[in-house]
């Protein structure tokens, strides 16, 4: 009884947040979305004019520049697939052992 | 909650370099320590730093125009405490500074400090006042870990305004900017924060109580 809540509240809350990291995409058109630590870099070039960083990222001195788009994209995706494969895979793990009764 | 890589002064990187390390440090033996007491605790912590690598790896667009990401440090800090968080964020900050040339090297103890420690103190403060005053554990672990979240751009504001006080208005002004910009930007993503870490609290309560117990994480609240 208390999980067929709980389903509807797990699959509310997903919606949910769903909804939020999309709306603002539909409400805000032609928005650019950079990236805001991007727009935190403006906001010092506004108090400090013609602020230069002092230092690069390591990554672009080796590539002799940025990082190409794409690539980011892979790499991002990396990450993200890394995190989701290690939680998938325990939480698998455990949704089976509770099925078999193991789990006291 | 990347301050970019040569965007503070070098006294400053030292500075958040100095203060970060201890906490670094403890997190480092805290974290020995639940392993040595049951190694169960270890999937959980897996998990925990998992899950800091998929939410920070999301860029989500917000109300502002502008995208942000969120931290995920707030789940580890309910479950374990704050100190072990720490190891788990540097790691994700290490991962993302050296092959995406997000954030930087001189930053990172700025960097490690607003996402693996202020932020997650917060949470673990706020999650433990909630405990205390016997709220619901879901609202809890929402408002802990959503604010958590929320606080670790506050603590990057303070950070840029630190060092690069307005001509005017000086610190404060500055401040005023930075958070306009991150604030804003974050509370949606905060609260997706707060729905994600719940989703696994409920998650790990139906089907992994063995490991809670065994990091303490009692299932009554």
């Amino acid at each position: 009884m208390e999980k067929k809540s709980n389903k509807k509240l797990v699959i509310f809350l997903i919606i949910l947040c769903v909804l939020i990291a999309i709306v603002p995409l539909f409400a805000l058109k032609g928005a650019e979305f950079g990236g805001s630590d991007d727009g935190a870099g403006e906001i010092v070039g506004t108090i400090v004019e013609g602020y230069e960083p002092w230092a690069t990222p390591l990554l672009e001195n080796i590539l002799g520049g940025e990082l190409p788009g794409e690539v980011e994209s892979l790499i991002f995706c990396t990450q993200t697939g890394i995190g989701v494969g290690i939680v998938a895979f325990f939480l698998g793990r455990f949704v089976q052992r509770k099925k078999d009764g193991k789990d006291q | 909650m990347h301050v970019m890589e040569g965007y503070l002064p070098v006294g400053h990187c030292i500075a958040w370099g100095a203060v970060s390390i201890p906490f670094v440090v403890a997190g480092f033996i805290k974290i020995k320590r639940i392993i040595a007491e049951d190694r169960k605790a270890m999937t959980i912590l897996a998990m925990a730093g998992a899950f800091v690598f998929v939410l920070s790896s999301l860029k989500i667009p917000s109300v502002t125009g502008s995208c942000s990401h969120m931290t995920g440090t707030g789940l580890g800090a309910i479950l374990f405490g704050a100190a072990p968080v720490s190891v788990l964020g540097l790691i994700v900050l290490i991962f993302q500074t050296l092959l995406l040339a997000h954030g930087g090297l001189t930053t990172l103890g700025a960097n490690t400090f607003s996402m693996a420690i202020a932020g997650p103190f917060l949470t673990a403060g706020i999650y433990a006042i909630c405990k205390k005053a016997n709220m619901n554990k879901s609202v809890s672990v929402f408002l802990a870990a959503a604010l958590g979240d929320l606080f670790t751009y506050c603590i990057t504001s303070v950070q840029l305004a630190v060092a690069y006080p307005s001509e005017a208005g000086g610190v404060m002004a500055s401040f005023g900017k930075f958070l306009g910009l991150f604030a804003t930007t974050q509370v949606p993503l905060a609260i997706i924060e707060g729905i994600l870490s719940v989703l696994i609290v409920m998650a790990l309560e139906t089907y992994a109580k063995p490991e809670l117990r065994a990091i303490g994480f009692n299932k009554e609240a």
